[in-house]
């Protein structure tokens, strides 16, 4: 259980990102989250939500996209979705598979009312 | 309203800290492992034969991480090697700055390999960098096969799978090939070693490894 963790590092961000529009009210952050990046959604958004209470961020809502990990096959060429950490190729059955995506824990934009 | 595009990791600033390690690692020629697992998977027993077996001359260091207690850098401090102790305090993982400020006082320059153990834990120890050449991951032969397939985060992220307590396999229904099977299928074409930290069958495979990656990653360097 690390997301508060992952919450305060969110709100540094945003904290920096304040800087450079001072006269700025925050109102949304919006993240993409990977299935394999170790964190999860709800206790993310749990331990945010309370971070932020009575704070001078509250309100602040988070807008999640999640993202599956992704397989690169390099003897068919093709990307696949690894259901269930399923990484054997769908098409040849090769179980040599790369990971090429599902690992993300980004801050993607920021949504601001201006004064 | 309006929207700013920011296109920043949120663990920003711990990357920013594990590139600055990462960069130190290397200049001093450094090897540096990062040792996962689950509580009690045996990952200071490792360390402690691990250490047992290196020659007295060989420059190596350890940092352990705990949430409470000194007891794990006690048992490794006994091998005559620099061995701190990361006490947490309630955080379930190590970061890179944890690591950074554990480091202070060593000269890296006399160093040639460290062994970071981060806390017990096959969840939150995945998110953060610390710097290091490779993560380990150790499974004991008491936990389950599907270990892999519950926490594929941290089995897709480590370079190695340590399986350990072997010699207790008599005596339990644990299915080896089904775990290799779970961890490859997680982790395609993931290394693996069995053995046992308590026996030490199995071991010499473990120094290796240790050996051939240490010169893997330093291949590419030019010595001074």
């Amino acid at each position: 259980m690390h997301e508060l963790s992952i919450a305060e590092a969110i709100l540094d961000r945003v904290a920096a990102e304040a800087e450079r529009h001072p006269r700025g009210r925050f109102t949304k952050v919006g993240l993409r989250i990977g299935e394999l990046s170790g964190v999860d959604p709800e206790a993310l958004s749990f331990g945010f939500e309370v971070l932020v209470k009575d704070t001078r961020w509250d309100p602040l809502a988070l807008d999640i996209q999640l993202c599956p990990r992704m397989q690169y096959c390099r003897g068919c060429d093709c990307k696949f979705r690894a259901t269930d950490s399923q990484t054997a190729c769908p098409q040849c059955g090769s179980p040599a598979t790369e990971c090429v995506g599902g690992d993300e824990l980004d801050v993607v934009f920021m949504e601001l009312e201006e004064e | 309203m309006t929207q700013v595009k920011v296109e920043q990791k949120v663990l920003n600033e711990n990357q920013r800290l594990a590139a600055e390690l990462r960069l130190r690692f290397l200049e001093n020629q450094v090897f540096c492992l990062n040792l996962v697992s689950s509580p009690g998977s045996g990952k200071t027993s490792l360390l402690e034969r691990t250490l047992a077996a290196f020659s007295p001359d060989t420059r190596v260091a350890v940092l352990t991480g705990d949430i409470q207690t000194e007891n794990d850098a006690r048992r490794l401090q006994r091998f005559g090697f620099p061995a701190r102790q990361i006490t947490t305090g309630g955080t379930c993982h190590l970061d890179a700055r944890m690591i950074d400020k554990h480091l202070a006082g060593w000269d890296l320059g006399s160093l040639e390999m460290l062994f970071i153990e981060n806390v017990g834990n096959l969840v939150c120890p995945s998110s953060y960098d610390l710097g290091e050449h490779a993560k380990v991951v150790l499974l004991s032969v008491t936990e389950g096969e599907d270990k892999p397939l519950k926490y594929p985060s941290m089995f897709s992220k480590a370079e190695l799978l340590v399986l350990n307590k072997i010699d207790l396999l008599p005596h339990l229904n644990f299915d080896l090939q089904l775990a290799r099977a779970n961890a490859l299928r997680v982790h395609p074409g993931m290394e693996m070693v069995e053995l046992s930290c308590t026996t030490g069958q199995g071991f010499e495979r473990w120094m290796d490894w240790l050996q051939q990656r240490r010169k893997r990653a330093f291949a590419h360097c030019t010595p001074a």
